[in-house]
């Protein structure tokens, strides 16, 4: 039972994965916390990937969360830019008012 | 037996505080939340054995990322228990979702296996007797280094962007009018108060304007820059 596998790295990420759309789909108001669940989004696939980098010997996996991670930064820092203006804007960040775009 | 107990324990505590980034009704708590949750993922690196990626996920996820995200969070000034009302409404449809994603992920779990031919397959295969870093150095600075380069550039485009993006303009801002002062007049006439009576602004006595001249626009308030 205690021996660590492939199998639960691989559950644990399944079920982060799961939390994080969840989140997407609960906090429809809040986009800030819309952003945290695609932060837990891919921290899953990393988790997803470093266990197959253990599990194969191989460093590729590695290196690929290493990139995920870089670019789950750049995202962050976009995309909370983009909420501060849209606040500064609109004085909300509620998603439901997000209709400018819709004529 | 120790390793696994660890796994359960840091995995345990990963799921739970990822519950909490998401029904917490409080956002400050999500971020706190987000953080502890990076710790233990971070842990649970630490056990597969991939010790530089966990440094990194502490540093720049806890250090930056969530830091950030804190930041925002308590910059706006946002009515956060206001913005928890549509959370009954959506629950249902995000269980069913959520369920159904779960559902399918583990029959892919279930019914899933390697190739036999996996191990030949690998691009870049864990050197023994070196550290996780330096052979992940050894990998990204030879093998990976365009793609290592294009992470730069893109970490270099989303700061630009998140600098452009929140720059502005105040209009109380006060700048350096070139034009204004060179074409303002030289010639002004100092005040001479009494010792220990102070200079009122209008005190200070302009030669008026040439008649028919319109006077510029933007006084300069104090004489003395030129």
């Amino acid at each position: 039972m205690f021996a660590i596998g492939l199998a639960h790295y691989l559950t644990v990420g399944a079920i982060l994965f799961v939390l994080g759309v969840f989140g997407i789909f609960m906090n429809r108001k809040n986009v800030i916390v819309i952003l945290m669940s695609v932060e837990l989004i891919l921290l899953s696939v990393n988790l997803n990937l470093v266990a197959f980098s253990a599990r194969l010997n191989d460093l590729t996996g590695q290196v690929f969360a290493l990139f995920i991670l870089t670019v789950a930064a750049a995202e962050a820092a976009i995309g909370l830019a983009i909420v501060v203006i849209y606040y500064r804007n609109r004085g909300t960040i509620e998603i439901d008012d997000v209709s400018a775009l819709k004529g | 037996m120790i390793a696994g107990l660890a796994f359960y324990l840091f995995a345990f505590i990963l799921i739970a505080s990822a519950v909490m980034v998401v029904t917490s009704r409080n956002a400050v708590y999500s971020v706190l939340f987000l953080i502890l949750a990076f710790f233990n993922a971070a842990a649970l690196f630490l056990i597969a054995g991939a010790e530089f990626l966990a440094m990194i996920l502490v540093i720049v996820y806890v250090g930056a990322v969530a830091v950030l995200f804190l930041f925002v969070v308590m910059t706006l000034d946002v009515d956060f228990a206001q913005m928890r009302e549509g959370f009954q409404r959506y629950a249902p449809i995000g269980g069913i979702i959520g369920g159904i994603l779960f559902l399918e992920l583990l029959f892919v779990l279930g019914a899933w296996s390697f190739a036999a031919d996996a191990e030949d397959l690998r691009l870049s295969p864990t050197p023994v007797g070196v550290s996780n870093t330096e052979a992940l150095g050894r990998v990204i600075y030879t093998d990976y280094i365009y793609l290592f380069q294009a992470s730069g550039l893109i970490l270099l485009v989303a700061m630009i962007g998140a600098i452009v993006l929140t720059l502005r303009d105040k209009p109380t801002a006060r700048r350096q009018d070139i034009a204004a002062q060179i074409a303002r007049s030289a010639v002004v006439t100092m005040a001479q108060p009494l010792v220990g009576q102070g200079i009122r602004r209008e005190d200070i006595l302009r030669p008026l304007p040439p008649p028919g001249k319109e006077e510029p626009a933007k006084q300069v308030e104090h004489g003395g820059h030129h």
